[in-house]
């Protein structure tokens, strides 16, 4: 009997309950020590979160945030035209709801997170009366509208969305300047734009431009070409030199000095071109940090079947280069993101610019705690978010890997 | 092995060589690697290369497709002479396949794409066509059924095969191999030896760095025995095995034969 069926000699590995009292004993009171502890942090922790809740319903005076809530999001950007950002909320939304239906496939928790963002605002908007809170509601409905048709057409509608995808950053700057005097779609000059609007863009082309840039560094650093090579070497080291705050400062006052008189460039560009350039040497820096993790055979075996130098970094040693250096790229982005705020004090009036600016007005005078804990609080809510998403993506992109 | 006299392979060693090496050295910095190595192929002739370790195998085989510079001496490939010059680097790659010890595979590529690549982007073939010569070779190799997989989600022998397979595609006149069976675990080294004898017995011409001494057996038209980045020895399977004339390959010999 036993000689026909050996499986059944396969024990199963054995398991372990796990029931919350059994996990609480084992992990929390496992020992006199560890119960001490336990009670210890667990009533600090429980003292923090009444202060806090306590601060927040009943010290807390918001008025300084609720009265300004148009100026936090866009600054002094016209509310006549405040329809082009919804528009651009909206496709976003759109975009964002088909490439998860296309790529994702499922709902997840995060998409239900994602979607009950904009109730909780609505709601929240609500009670403020005021009347724009149907409008976080579109924005919902059109991304589970997006995500519903991605998921049923994934073949047809791939191509689109990448293709939206590309196009949704110059169509953003497109719509969000403008064009023409006047009349439908005017112009709205960069001075006009602040707030959350002015330190996303700052942090979207920062990312976007510095990304390439820096692989380009990286590239020429590991160059044969002795020319290429130090240019590269001497760009990294100078700019890693030097703090962003000065670049700011040497881009807003110094550089009138050098461009030829009746020039100028505008003052929201050269912030933008500073934070590229102070992003890029930095990028370079990681990239060269994947590039040095593929091993020589990598190489070897892309010469021997004769791809070309560009074909081999192209096809064999970037993909695996940059998926070596995921975590610590987006990171180098979220700190990007944070330190478009320095831009404030060269004047522009971001996120931080709008914050320091409300509180400057008189009858918002001792306020700073709850303006900063709310701008805190949406520079930590994008900042997780970019987190969260490159832990996804490591996990999607690393499958069938090694 | 009946026909001792003819080469094993059916080659016949009558006239250009089409690898042709005559005293080529090189050096890593002070240390003289290759010390005057000559070393005639000829079409279809298998050759096995053996020797202790250091002794400068890979560094020459490495020489003949220009993964490694040589320093004095001449290498002539199908015709080419192997100088500084990109162009000629470039029409050598697509004669010249290699096989190395660590496969060598990219990971982030399914064995399909892995074979495919160099085809498609380097011989400009469509892809349809690239892909079903690679299910071909996948077929040859024997394992048609792993091409959508990853790598990593090979056995060693797999992965020395689907290596094989990729260096194939190129449709190369001459195969290299490093070593191609020393990282493998001893049940997998006699499903890549299988393959390489096929290819063997197909005509192709091969020079195999190895220790496998019956494949050398089996296959070899001429052995060179390597010492301190010289050819000590040289000859068939036979001469090397039976009669040896060196005391230093007398001395090798016992040492690999005794197990
Ligand atoms: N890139 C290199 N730089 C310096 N020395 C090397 C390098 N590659 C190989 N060598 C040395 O050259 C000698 C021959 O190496 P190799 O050709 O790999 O020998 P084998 O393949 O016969 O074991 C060894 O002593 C090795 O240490
Ligand atoms: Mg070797």
């Amino acid at each position: 009997m036993t000689s026909l069926t050996p499986a059944k000699d396969i024990l199963p590995p054995p398991t372990e309950r796990s029931t919350v009292l059994g996990w609480m004993k084992k992990n929390l009171f496992g020992s006199i020590g560890d119960t001490i502890l336990t009670f210890v942090a667990g009533g600090l922790l429980l003292w923090l979160i009444f202060a806090i809740v306590n601060w927040i319903l009943t010290k807390a005076q918001w008025a300084a945030v609720t009265d300004n809530l148009q100026l936090y999001m866009k600054g002094q950007y016209p509310a006549s035209e405040d329809w082009r950002l919804w528009l651009l909320m909206f496709l976003l939304a759109l975009i964002v709801g088909m490439a998860w239906g296309i790529f994702l496939k499922r709902a997840e928790a995060v998409g239900w997170v994602l979607l009950i963002i904009p109730v909780v605002l609505a709601v929240w908007l609500i009670t403020l009366h005021r009347e724009s809170w149907w409008r976080f509601l579109v924005v919902d409905i059109l991304a589970m509208l997006g995500y519903f048709l991605g998921k049923r057409y994934p073949k047809k509608l791939a191509r689109p969305t990448y293709i939206l995808l590309l196009l949704y950053m110059p169509l953003v700057i497109l719509v969000v300047r403008g064009f023409g005097e006047n009349g439908f779609m005017k112009l709205v000059g960069t001075n006009l734009w602040g707030g959350l609007l002015l330190s996303l863009l700052l942090a979207v082309f920062g990312i976007v431009f510095s990304f390439p840039i820096g692989v380009l560094l990286a590239l020429g650093r590991q160059s044969k070409m002795p020319a290429l090579k130090t240019l590269s070497v001497i760009y990294i080291e100078l700019i890693r030199g030097v703090p962003l705050i000065t670049l700011l400062f040497m881009g807003q006052l110094m550089l009138p000095f050098f461009l030829p008189a009746g020039i100028t460039i505008d003052r929201v560009i050269r912030a933008v071109v500073a934070i590229i350039m102070f992003a890029a040497a930095y990028m370079a820096e990681n990239v060269r940090g994947g590039l040095q993790s593929i091993p020589k055979g990598q190489y070897e075996a892309a010469d021997v079947i004769g791809l070309s130098g560009w074909q081999k970094m192209v096809f064999i040693i970037l993909p695996q280069a940059l998926r070596a250096v995921i975590p610590v790229l987006v990171g180098q982005f979220i700190g990007l993101f944070k330190d478009t705020s320095l831009v404030a004090l060269v004047g522009l009036l971001d996120l931080l610019g709008i914050a320091r600016g409300i509180l400057a007005n008189p009858s918002y005078i001792g306020r700073q705690l709850e303006v900063f804990a709310f701008i805190a609080m949406i520079y930590w809510v994008f900042s997780y978010g970019m987190s969260y998403a490159s832990g996804r993506l490591e996990t999607t992109l690393g499958v069938g890997e090694r | 092995m009946s026909n001792e006299s003819s080469t094993k392979s059916g080659s016949v060693k009558t006239g250009e060589p089409i690898i042709k090496c005559e005293e080529v050295h090189k050096w890593y910095g002070n240390f003289h690697v290759l010390r005057g190595v000559n070393m005639d192929v000829h079409k279809g002739e298998v050759v096995v290369v053996f020797g202790p370790s250091g002794s400068g195998k890979s560094t020459f085989i490495r020489c003949i497709n220009r993964l490694e510079e040589h320093q004095k001496g001449r290498i002539i490939v199908d015709g080419i002479e192997l100088s500084h010059d990109v162009r000629n680097i470039a029409a050598i790659r697509k004669e010249v396949g290699m096989v190395f010890q660590q496969f060598n595979l990219f990971p982030h590529l399914t064995v399909m794409q892995n074979i495919t690549l160099g085809p498609i982007y380097v011989r400009k073939w469509n892809k349809d066509k690239a892909e079903e010569i690679a299910m071909q070779l996948l077929e040859r190799v024997g394992i048609p059924e792993q091409a959508q997989k990853y790598p990593g989600q090979l056995s060693g022998g797999q992965q020395q095969r689907v290596a094989i397979a990729r260096a194939l595609a190129m449709q190369p006149k001459i195969m290299l191999f490093d070593e191609p069976t020393s990282a493998l675990d001893p049940e997998m080294i006699k499903e890549v030896l299988e393959v390489m004898e096929e290819l063997a017995e197909s005509g192709m011409t091969m020079i195999v760095v190895t220790h496998e001494m019956g494949f050398a057996r089996a296959v070899a038209d001429t052995m060179y025995f390597f010492d301190e980045g010289q050819i000590v020895e040289s000859g068939t399977p036979e001469e090397v095995f039976m009669n040896p004339q060196e005391d230093r390959t007398k001395l090798f010999l016992s040492q690999i034969l005794q197990h």
